[in-house]
């Protein structure tokens, strides 16, 4: 298997793939999200409930691929309790990371999502992995607090 | 069949296992070929000017569409009207036809196994004139379920639009069976994308019975960007221009203009002469094999890859039986998703397409959202099955892991 594949698929994505965490629905939610990837005709559902500009909880739904789901799952563990600032920082290093933009940036607020740099190196897969942080960024703009 | 070294980019990839021909295929030398050598030899505008090179260059283009339409069985050259591809040819028709033919109350019938190309004009179609959209629905293997076809038609049914060939799950559908039920209950027009049968097996218009008949040249060892339409005389007459411009008049007048004959008036602008002199020279190379040993090859790699595939756990295959399908095969694994087994498998040297295969009404109906394909053409051969049931196995083993 080549490296990079190997790269890609490290035990932590195929665990968040398995076993997502924060799946579901939210009663109440303050804003709910649909989006596809019209490539794949994957889709995401995402319901967040806040706290001020704050995220205080969040489910997603849908059906898709290990890099979305994972990404997904990662996400929303990540960006629980944090505030807008916070959140659209994290957003926009990950998305550089996607990209195989070098930010200089300290990588280890990332967290988990660090497992899928491996991403990078497949430009077609990019997309899913910011199926779930265009859902959030969604979201996020459809809220004042 | 070993036809491999015929193609430069397979040789440049000797590792490479190309398993997306319903995608776009792989261009022999002899096309290449023939397009530097109409650019080295006989570039100019056709049609333009009175000078000998544009002569020569008209020449190739007019011998290219007789070529061409001597291949697809079109005794009547003229009604060959190149285009970009499938897409643009079934455009043309739901635009020129469709606008001038369809009105308010009418219905137009597509079917649920159509390419995005054959659906969405006519859906557009039907909007803008206030007509009935309908879709023919399938029978659980995939097919075009008859009955179904047979029970929606009426008087006002002024079109049926289906393919002669699924490019998501390999069906090949019974033209003239189509064409009878169609014939017998309506006056509609038969609308036949041909993307799929034209590369894959022998096609005679003359005899198909159908009024419009769309090809791409790229997905049958020819260039990206020439295809064509061809339609009966008399239709293709009748019905106003799709695009205006250069080549495509007659006589312009400063209130109003006259159009020039077939199939001039439906290629408005520089025509694409080299494309259509390299799809020519691809015509003549599948010929050199023939078109039932093509269709015979594939049908061969074909159930060799569906006993193989059908032999893995957890894989579910798509469409009607292997002998009744073209050289497709779409399926799904459980637990990995399309897109995961595509990239593992390109780690593996191997291409096949996963996604929706632009059938989004299809797969609505299959209940997936996307499934992986494997197609086949003449350059393949039983290595490529066999590196890709090794790439299904990887996969496979990579999901499994976290199970333990």
């Amino acid at each position: 298997m080549s490296a990079e594949v190997s790269a890609l698929y490290q035990e932590m994505i195929l665990d968040h793939y398995r076993r997502p965490r924060n799946k579901g629905t939210l009663e109440n939610a303050d804003a709910s999200v649909e989006m596809k990837n019209p490539l794949c005709g994957d889709e995401i559902g995402l319901q967040v409930t806040f706290d001020g500009d704050a995220v205080r909880d969040l489910r997603f739904s849908g059906r898709g691929c290990s890099i979305s789901l994972a990404s997904a799952s990662m996400m929303t563990q990540l960006v629980k309790g944090k505030g807008r600032d916070e959140i659209d920082a994290i957003r926009s290093q990950f998305r550089d990371l996607m990209l195989g933009v070098a930010s200089g940036a300290d990588e280890s607020r990332l967290g988990a999502l660090r497992a899928l740099s491996g991403v990078a190196r497949f430009p077609a897969r990019v997309k899913c992995a910011l199926l779930a942080w265009n859902a959030l960024e969604s979201a996020l703009n459809g809220h004042t607090p | 069949m070993k036809l491999r070294t015929d193609f430069p980019l397979l040789a440049n990839y000797p590792g490479l296992h190309y398993l997306d021909s319903a995608a776009t295929s792989q261009k022999p030398q002899v096309v290449l070929d023939a397009l530097r050598d109409f650019y080295e030899t006989a570039n100019a505008n056709p049609h333009r000017g009175a000078y000998s090179l544009s002569v020569r260059a008209t020449e190739c283009y007019h011998q290219a569409r007789v070529r061409i339409a001597q291949f697809l069985g079109v005794r009547d050259s003229d009604c060959l009207i190149f285009t970009r591809g499938t897409t643009e040819g079934l455009n043309l028709v739901a635009e020129s036809w469709g606008f001038a033919n369809v009105s308010s109350g009418d219905e137009i019938v597509v079917t649920a196994l159509d390419h995005h190309a054959n659906f969405v004009p006519w859906q557009v179609l039907a909007m803008r004139k206030g007509a009935k959209f309908r879709i023919c629905e399938l029978t659980p293997d995939g097919k075009i379920d008859l009955d179904f076809l047979s029970a929606m038609l009426n008087k006002r049914t002024k079109v049926v639009a289906f393919n002669h060939v699924s490019n998501a799950i390999g069906t090949i559908n019974p033209v003239a069976e189509i064409g009878r039920l169609v014939r017998e209950k309506t006056d509609a027009i038969l609308v036949c994308d041909g993307a799929q049968s034209a590369p894959h097996f022998p096609v005679s218009f003359d005899s198909l019975g159908v009024d419009f008949y769309a090809f791409s040249g790229h997905k049958m060892l020819g260039p990206m960007g020439i295809g064509g339409l061809i339609g009966k005389r008399e239709m293709l007459e009748e019905i106003p221009p799709y695009q205006t411009g250069g080549d495509m008049i007659e006589f312009v007048h400063d209130d109003r203009t006259t159009w020039n004959v077939l199939p001039h008036k439906f290629e408005a602008g520089t025509p694409n002469a080299a494309n259509a002199v390299g799809l020519a020279a691809a015509v003549d190379y599948l010929d050199g094999i023939g078109m039932d040993r093509v269709i015979a090859h594939e049908r061969s790699l074909m159930s060799i890859a569906q006993k193989q595939l059908a032999a893995i756990d957890g894989i579910q295959i798509y469409g009607p039986p292997a002998a009744e399908r073209s050289g497709v095969i779409s399926f799904t694994m459980s637990d990995v998703h399309p897109h995961d087994l595509a990239t593992i498998l390109d780690g593996e040297g191997v291409c096949i397409r996963a996604g929706h295969h632009c059938a989004q009404p299809l797969m609505r109906r299959l209940d997936v959202p996307a499934t992986a394909r494997a197609s086949f053409y003449v350059y393949n051969d039983e290595s490529d099955i066999d590196a890709l049931v090794a790439g299904i196995i990887k996969a496979r083993e990579i999901f499994a892991y976290v199970e333990t």
